[in-house]
């Protein structure tokens, strides 16, 4: 091991803020074109490591590991497998594409960028480290910036107290970006409160004065420890993956999140959850998975459901797209608890197929408020003729998102439903189902109200993307038909992580 | 040998689409790209007809979806007796269909026509992918890139608010019977262990699929086909259908996207053969849909409308036949209808082109201004009615045999009865538009251009042609009682005469007729309802259900969130006021604290 290749996968973006911090002061270009170089080597670096990845050995690979704190047991230690390896390329991708597509954010863009890429190393690192301790800085810092980045570049929207609690409407503010910003990070750390309380649990329990994951792993853990730390991760992580009725903080926060910031959220922060409640819990506690499956998989149905449905009631086009990942996370979950390969391989490739998803459409309902001002989905129509790029990558966009084969979306969804259908829980079929149904029908009806028809009176002088814009389209559109058509380029090194992890939970 | 040919059919039009969808520029240059995608179709056209001429047949499958144990879903092409067959009609029908809209969308701004182009050429991949596939899931594949590819067509003219919303409900439509599909496929898979139509039809044949369930399951699959294939009743979309460009109406209703769910039926026949009830059921279902449809062409004016209906009708007569166990005498008539609607349907085409309107009742006297129009449309009129020696009167009759043979009175009363309204919905249009009094004696009408004359003089030909081999050389299969031509030529005819005395020599009152029939004239001008009642099972179950799951979510979920919130600060308000800031208070405050602690000391620890 000569160079340690995710160090600087992991790293490089934080560098890049130093150096944006630093060195580019009131240069905006210098700005973006360090941000597009440090997260393009990120890019390009996971790349080859999703190449390089040696199927056949399978494991954890590219190890690294520097001892940190002996005594307790802390060490710097960094290894991926092939679901993290899906992962680390999912956050390049949007990374990078999420550069591009906010290359016109003129406010402190200095402060904006460096806060971006400081919070993608918290993302890489989450997903590349070995040490439940470390993983937890990680996951802090990949939670924190969020904080400045939607209360300062963010946009406000509005929401009419109304019901028996409007009295706290009023009072917390709902709808400014503000309020969105701190019930974002409010929400989000008292899940990780759950989380830490269950890593020292582990450490504890295990004995064996580690933080180790590989370690952790060797370790049997009590069945009532097992149940109820795992519930603790499903709490804490599920916060963040948008488990009913613990969401609420997604819609308001990826609403009111300037571009690139949604993008990462939705893209790929909320897989950050579902790969800790999967990595973690399920990696960790077998016995507590199988016990609690019935629960993840059932709040999972309500999710993909109430999502949609939530999602069809909304007029604002970003609050649309929010809650279409709040159903789209409830697929990820239920794959995950159905304790099956269809349906585990289907739930890890559904964080990669939703992740480029929600990015494009952020990006393009980002690219739609740049140019109309406008978010209400009422006002706009027709635009069609004036964007037909960004028409056309709505619509493929879209249509992954509603499961059409030949995207990505589709073959998440398939495996997904075979495994619920073989699953413990043969009926979780059916909601998930009806998901993609009413995904049809919210999707195309906000694609035909904005883009078809006659052009809206409301607006003039819109144009298509532009330059940088378009990198960040073609790519994310590339990736949704290319892993639409060829899902073994994914299923294969995800199948060698997944495999041993499903063995251990259902062996007997 | 088979196989590369499939692969080859499948290839041309999918690197017609490719070339179209990423060089911008040739897009963008109009006829050119049409040319690239009609020379991709007519050499797939050419693969296909060689392949058919050496009766190539084979099987390739590869991996598609790796699983630990093996792939877990496979892709392939599947090319037999069947496949071969269908493979010739859609790439014949396909090419004749994009010939032809050259002309018929010349005045097309150029990059609309080289995206209408690209779609074409992606909708003749996405059908022959469906016909040829090997296994389950491929065909589900294809089966939903089709239904998308008529989306895209349908909403060709996207900024007319009707053609949108025409494109939306087809897409929603058959994806309702998708649900069903996706479930049925998901089942089947869970109880035999795989989706390859080979290993599936080998399970069954050696009884090995578990009876329980199977019912069901078979019922679910064949939902997708009720979308796709307009049956009652989900035939709702294919009316609104007509939004799109004529031209591609001619596609959808001959060889693409409603032949789907019949094509689907025959393939996987030997599953359905296993459930019984499940057939009679389809029969009963297509029966009926026939009847319906063609009592809604009686009253419609608009001549692409009344073709619609004709389809959905005809469909109905195929699942009949399929539902009867003839899937043979089901799939002769899906061929031969593709011929003849696709022929009809250009017609029309060519009719509207230069009449500038749908409606029947503003044309007439057209066979006079546009003869070769005018004697092609009859031709396909004829064969739709059943009439001797067309292509149409040989399948009819064949499918009419099945229904018959398959012991099921019920449809085929029916069925016969919908044979006389065919005929009788047909001529009705033919003698209002072609025979009738000119509407407007100053329009220039004339005769279409070469471009669209050839594909109609092709279809025609092989209307007649097909009609006359079959003369000379009956159809194999199912032949019914000697009865039963006569009886068909004698339905037909009496439709002819009806609507000839009707519409031509006035003898019989058109509003007398309506008047005798009020009820059903009355239902059938509505629809029976259907559309309505979608509409407010859209609007007020699902939409309604939205609201409320969306109010709720804003002001009681989140309002419990944001009510902690609220306590939160108000209980750190109230805590604040003690932070005065007054050294007094705080004494005060310490001296009663140490007045608690002293009372407890003395009387609290006993």
């Amino acid at each position: 091991m000569s160079v340690p290749v995710l160090s600087v996968i992991t790293w490089a973006p934080f560098i890049g803020a130093l150096l944006i911090m630093f060195t580019a002061r009131h240069r905006p270009l210098a700005v973006r074109l360090i941000a597009a170089v440090t997260t393009g080597l990120s890019t390009v670096l996971s790349l080859w490591i999703y190449l390089a990845y040696d199927r056949e050995a399978a494991g954890f690979q590219f190890h690294e590991k520097v001892v940190l704190v002996p005594p307790l047991g802390v060490a710097y230690e960094l290894g991926v497998d092939g679901m993290s390896l899906l992962l680390v390329l999912l956050t390049a991708i949007i990374i990078f594409t999420g550069v591009f597509a906010s290359w016109t954010v003129t406010v402190r863009s200095q402060e904006f960028y460096a806060l971006l890429l400081a919070l993608v190393t918290g993302v890489f690192g989450v997903f590349v480290s070995l040490d439940l301790f470390v993983f937890f800085l990680f996951y802090e810092l990949a939670v924190l910036p969020m904080y400045l980045l939607i209360g300062i570049w963010g946009s406000s929207g509005q929401v009419r107290p109304r019901g028996i609690f409007a009295w706290a409407f009023r009072e917390t503010g709902v709808g400014s970006k503000e309020y969105a910003a701190m019930k974002l990070t409010l929400y989000l750390l008292f899940g990780s409160a759950f989380i830490l309380v269950g890593i020292f649990a582990l450490y504890v329990f295990a004995g064996t004065g580690s933080f180790s994951f590989l370690e952790l792993q060797a370790a049997a853990f009590d069945p009532g420890v097992q149940w109820w730390v795992f519930l603790a991760f499903y709490v804490g992580f599920g916060i963040l993956a948008g488990i009913w009725p613990l969401h609420t903080w997604s819609p308001d926060g990826h609403a009111s999140a300037p571009t690139a910031v949604s993008m990462l959220h939705a893209g790929v922060l909320m897989k950050l959850g579902a790969y800790g409640v999967v990595r973690l819990g399920m990696g960790l506690l077998p016995e507590g998975a199988g016990a609690l499956a019935w629960l993840v998989g059932t709040i999972a149905c309500i999710n993909i459901v109430y999502g949609a449905l939530s999602a069809m009631a909304q007029t604002d086009l970003k609050y649309v797209i929010a809650y279409s990942s709040v159903s789209h996370m409830g697929i990820v979950m239920l794959g995950a608890a159905t304790l099956t390969e269809a349906g585990l391989n289907g739930s890890v490739f559904q964080m990669f197929a939703h992740g480029v998803m929600t990015g494009l459409f952020f990006a393009l309902v980002g690219l739609v408020y740049e140019k109309a001002h406008s978010r209400e989905i009422g006002k706009m129509g027709g635009f069609g003729h004036a964007m037909p790029g960004i028409a056309v990558a709505f619509t493929v966009g879209g249509l992954s998102s509603l499961g059409l084969p030949a995207t990505a979306g589709f073959v998440a969804e398939l495996l997904t439903f075979m495994g619920a259908w073989r699953s413990a829980h043969p009926w979780w079929l059916f909601p998930a189902v009806a998901g993609t149904f009413l995904t049809a029908v919210y999707v195309l009806r906000v694609a035909k109200q904005i883009f078809w028809g006659p052009p809206s009176p409301h607006f003039e002088h819109l144009d298509d993307a532009r330059g940088p814009e378009w990198v960040a389209l073609v790519v994310l559109v590339g990736v949704i038909v290319v892993f639409g058509m060829m899902p073994g380029l994914a299923i294969g090194p995800v199948g060698t992580a997944t495999m041993p992890l499903l063995t251990r939970i259902v062996a007997p | 040998m088979a196989i590369a040919a499939a692969l080859l059919t499948l290839g041309l039009p999918f690197a017609a689409f490719l070339l179209l969808a990423l060089v911008p520029r040739l897009r963008r240059s109009g006829p050119p790209a049409g040319w690239v995608s009609i020379g991709a179709i007519g050499a797939a056209f050419l693969v296909a007809a060689a392949a058919w001429l050496a009766e190539a047949g084979g099987a390739g499958v590869w991996g598609w979806i790796p699983g630990a144990g093996g792939p877990l879903v496979t892709v392939g092409v599947l090319l037999d007796d069947l496949s071969r067959a269908m493979v010739l009609l859609v790439t014949l029908v396909s090419l004749l269909v994009q010939v032809y809209s050259l002309a018929y969308l010349h005045d097309e701004p150029r990059p609309a026509l080289g995206r209408y182009y690209a779609y074409h050429a992606l909708f003749a991949f996405s059908m022959l992918g469906l016909v040829l596939a090997p296994t389950f899931v491929q065909m589900f594949i294809f089966w939903e890139l089709v239904g998308l590819c008529s989306y895209l067509l349908i909403g060709f003219w996207y900024d007319r608010p009707s053609a949108a919303q025409a494109a939306v409900k087809a897409f929603w439509v058959t994806r309702l019977g998708d649900v069903g599909f996706i479930i049925g496929i998901v089942w089947l898979w869970a109880a035999a262990g795989t989706f390859e139509f080979t290993a599936l039809f080998a399970e069954a044949a050696a009884g090995q699929i578990p009876a329980a369930g199977l019912a069901l399951t078979m019922v679910l699959i064949y939902l997708g086909a009720v979308g796709k294939s307009a049956q009652f009743p989900l035939h709702v979309w294919l009316p609104d259908a007509m939004e799109g460009p004529t031209p591609v109406s001619a596609l959808i209703h001959a060889a693409t996207m409603v032949t789907a769910g019949v094509f689907m039926v025959t393939r996987t026949m030997p599953l359905f053969a296993l459930v019984p009830d499940v057939l009679t059921l389809i029969a009963w279902v297509g029966a009926l849909t026939a009847l319906l449809a063609a009592t809604m062409a009686c009253v419609e004016g608009d001549i692409k409308r009344v073709l619609a209906y004709s389809t959905i009708s005809q469909l109905g007569y195929m699942m009949a036949a399929a539902g009867a166990g003839a899937a043979a005498a089901g799939f002769f008539h899906l061929g031969t209808h593709g011929v003849f609607k696709a022929l009809l349907f250009l017609g029309a085409g060519a009719v509207i082109h230069a009449a500038g309107t749908n409606d029947v009742f503003r044309m007439g006297g057209l066979f006079r201004a546009m003869p070769q129009t005018g004697i092609v449309f009859l031709i396909g009129t004829l064969a739709l009615a059943g009439v001797w020696p067309l292509a149409g009167f040989f399948s009819k009759e064949a499918v009419l045999a099945g229904v018959l043979h398959g012991q099921l009175t019920g449809p085929f009363v029916l069925l016969a009865l919908t044979a006389f309204l065919t005929a009788f919905y047909m001529f009705r249009v033919v003698f209002i538009a072609f025979f009738g009094r000119p509407h407007d004696p100053h329009a220039h009408l004339h005769d279409p251009p070469r471009l669209m004359a050839g594909p109609l003089w092709v279809l025609a030909g092989l209307t007649v042609g097909l009609g006359l081999w079959f003369t000379v050389q009956p159809p194999a299969g199912e032949h019914g009682p000697g009865w039963l031509a006569p009886l068909s030529l004698g339905l037909a005819a009496a439709g002819i005469v009806l609507a000839w005395a009707t519409y031509q020599a006035r003898v019989v009152s058109a509003d007398l007729l309506a008047t005798l029939l009020a009820p059903l004239d009355v239902a059938a001008r509505r629809r029976y309802g259907l559309d309505a009642l979608y509409a407010l099972l859209y609007r007020g179950a699902m939409l309604g259900c939205s609201r409320v799951i969306g109010w709720l979510d804003r002001y009681v979920v989140d309002g419990v969130v944001n009510m902690a919130s609220a306590w939160s600060l108000r209980a750190g308000d109230l805590l604040r006021r003690i932070q005065t800031g007054v050294p007094q208070d705080y004494v005060y405050g310490v001296a009663f604290g140490v007045l608690v602690l002293l009372v407890w000391a003395q009387w609290g620890s006993r």
